[in-house]
């Protein structure tokens, strides 16, 4: 149980990322997948940001008043890797909405089906 | 003066010029700069290659910020060769893109084909010069991001639902290797690709740097189509814009196998990478299934652009198996073979991106009659499919020949008669083509198409030739290969 509770940003990072790529593989539906695919990205925020904390630890401002300070650098990391997710779901969306015009579905079975017929 | 910035200056060119280009929104004067940045790019590329040859490496600290803690620009004569096959193929396609983008674009989205055009080139270029781990990252996803517009504006429906296939797939590598990143940052502390490649020993047999190892590995084996994970690539190819499937074909993959090179051998080193794990039977096994596969699947497509992206996977799989391999002569294989796949795949999607602009999609039954209407252009795929066979004089002789060499220096008979084997099927697939090319008649009569403009005509035979040229005068690539392969081979000692 110790291990657990100290451990939990971890089991965070694991659990949101086995949900984020299990979406992704298993639904059908083409807007569920771009949700699991976020999921997953931002496990990977969990993973940076998590181990980046110092217990303890302080904003990165140099002050006379604090000698432990937490690591910045994973926040600004993050930070771009947060864009990259926003960019990548809009667009995907954005797709998603191509396709519901050209092919009249979102679901991936219906989609191959049509496909195949042509 | 300006020879010290090169390397930032490659990158930072096309991406004002992206910004520029999608400001301005005139079709037009996007193909203008996109031509004279890509010709630029062909010169600076030539400077600093030959730059790297003379300093071996160079090194250029973003805003003067020491690494490792500022972003790092480091090239040698690896990723200056990377750079150089970009910028020659960008180069070719900036010249053939006019009449090509005029007739598979519409008009209200030219100049914004354009602007991602550059903005992919950016995210490749970068992804090669940058010595910073997270860098490599947001380059992977600028390319990436764009490559799927550029995918998604086939003119076909199908080429929305292989863009958004392929926008799965792709994050889920750049996520895997973004969490590799992660990992070894948590160990080492650094993001630098020459510190972790210091750093690592000291922590090198402990999980976390295995896990590493492995989310980086198999993150940009889905970038770089490793069978099994080449999923995306024959639709995304198949059913993109010719210049897209071009610029794709031949860089993009060649860029995440660079990627694959410089980590596995550079920052894990040899040892960890190839001695602590079964890494080259894995390879090996892989590389050769891909080959196999990729040739058997290309001989069954009635689609010639998705015949020839599953001859993409297998061509691939002979990089992946000099990698594998992994001696001086494998890797120098692994490295030819990067540029002249990159050459001849240009090659062979522009004259493709030709017979389109008169039939639209490229089907096998187009081809029939293509010998009396487009002469040049039947001349230029039967020689540029001769050269994916291997036929001495090629480029694709010089590849598989080193590859060969190294698979018999480890006394592995068996895998040169393998190589061997897979190039009678790459003859089938491409025998296919050309019997229909010269030797099944004509259906239908019309003289309804010629020869495509001499601007689409021209780089094609320009690229056709230097399948030709680098087959038989192999001092360029081969001696730049070898030094690359001495430097990745030297580096974990």
């Amino acid at each position: 149980m110790h291990t657990l509770a100290a451990q939990f940003s971890n089991w965070g990072t694991v659990v949101l990322m086995m949900i984020g790529l299990y979406v992704v593989v298993a639904r059908g539906n083409l807007i569920k997948k771009l949700v699991g695919l976020s999921i997953f990205q931002t496990s990977v925020y969990l993973l940076y940001i998590g181990p980046g904390k110092v217990l303890g630890g302080t904003a990165a401002i140099i002050s006379p008043n604090f000698t432990v300070y937490s690591n910045p650098l994973p926040h600004v990391l993050i930070l771009t890797a947060i864009v990259v997710g926003v960019a990548t779901l809009a667009l995907g969306l954005a797709l998603v909405i191509r396709i519901n015009a050209a092919y009249g579905s979102i679901e991936e079975d219906e989609i191959i089906e049509q496909e195949r017929d042509e | 003066m300006i020879s010290q910035h090169l390397i930032i200056l490659v990158v930072v060119i096309p991406l004002l010029a992206s910004t520029l280009v999608a400001l301005v929104r005139r079709p037009l004067f996007a193909w203008y700069m996109t031509l004279a940045v890509s010709l630029t790019e062909f010169v600076m590329a030539a400077l600093l290659l030959q730059k790297t040859l003379v300093e071996k490496v160079i090194s250029y600290p973003i805003g003067s910020w020491a690494p490792p803690l500022g972003i790092e620009y480091r090239v040698d004569a690896l990723n200056a060769f990377v750079v150089m096959l970009i910028a020659t193929i960008g180069a070719a396609i900036a010249i053939y893109a006019k009449r090509s983008v005029e007739r598979e674009i519409a008009e209200e989205n030219r100049s914004s084909y354009y602007a991602l055009y550059l903005l992919c080139y950016t995210g490749l270029v970068g992804m090669a010069v940058t010595g910073d781990a997270f860098n490599i990252f947001v380059f992977m996803e600028i390319a990436s991001l764009s490559s799927y517009v550029l995918i998604a504006l086939g003119r076909n429906r199908r080429a929305l639902y292989a863009a958004y296939q392929y926008l799965i797939i792709g994050t889920v590598g750049a996520t895997f290797f973004v969490i590799g990143i992660g990992f070894l940052y948590l160990m080492t502390g650094t993001l630098n690709l020459a510190d972790l490649a210091q750093r690592l020993p000291a922590v090198a047999g402990k999980a976390p740097v295995y896990v590493g190892l492995a989310f980086i590995t198999v993150g940009l084996c889905l970038k770089l189509a490793l069978f099994p994970l080449h999923l995306w690539l024959p639709n995304a190819y198949a059913f993109a814009p010719s210049v897209t499937t071009i610029f794709l074909a031949a860089t993009a993959t060649k860029v995440a196998i660079y990627l694959l090179l410089r980590f596995t051998f550079v920052v894990f080193g040899p040892s960890m990478a190839f001695h602590d794990l079964a890494f080259p039977a894995i390879w090996i096994a892989l590389s050769v299934a891909g080959i196999f596969y990729g040739s058997v699947a290309a001989i069954f497509q009635d689609n010639v652009k998705r015949a020839l992206a599953y001859s993409s996977v297998a061509q691939i799989g002979y990089i992946t198996l000099g990698i594998g391999i992994a001696t001086k002569t494998g890797l120098t294989g692994a490295v030819v073979h990067l540029f002249n796949h990159g050459i001849m795949k240009a090659a062979l999607f522009m004259l493709l991106g030709s017979i389109a602009l008169r039939a639209g999609a490229v089907m096998m039954s187009e081809l029939p009659g293509l010998a009396r209407r487009m002469p040049l252009t039947a001349i230029g795929i039967v020689i540029a499919g001769l050269s994916m066979v291997g036929v001495p004089g090629t480029v694709g002789f010089v590849s598989k020949w080193y590859l060969i060499l190294a698979s018999l220096e480890h006394g592995w008979w068996w895998l040169a008669a393998l190589i061997v084997a897979s190039s009678i099927l790459s003859l089938i697939y491409m025998w296919r083509i050309i019997e229909a090319i010269y030797a099944k008649p004509e259906q239908n009569q019309q003289d309804k198409n010629g020869e495509p403009p001499l601007s689409m005509l021209a780089p094609s035979l320009v690229m056709v030739a230097a399948c030709v040229y680098f087959g038989i005068d192999t001092r360029l690539p081969v001696s730049v290969a070898a030094i690359a392969a001495e430097m990745l081979l030297g580096a974990g000692r």
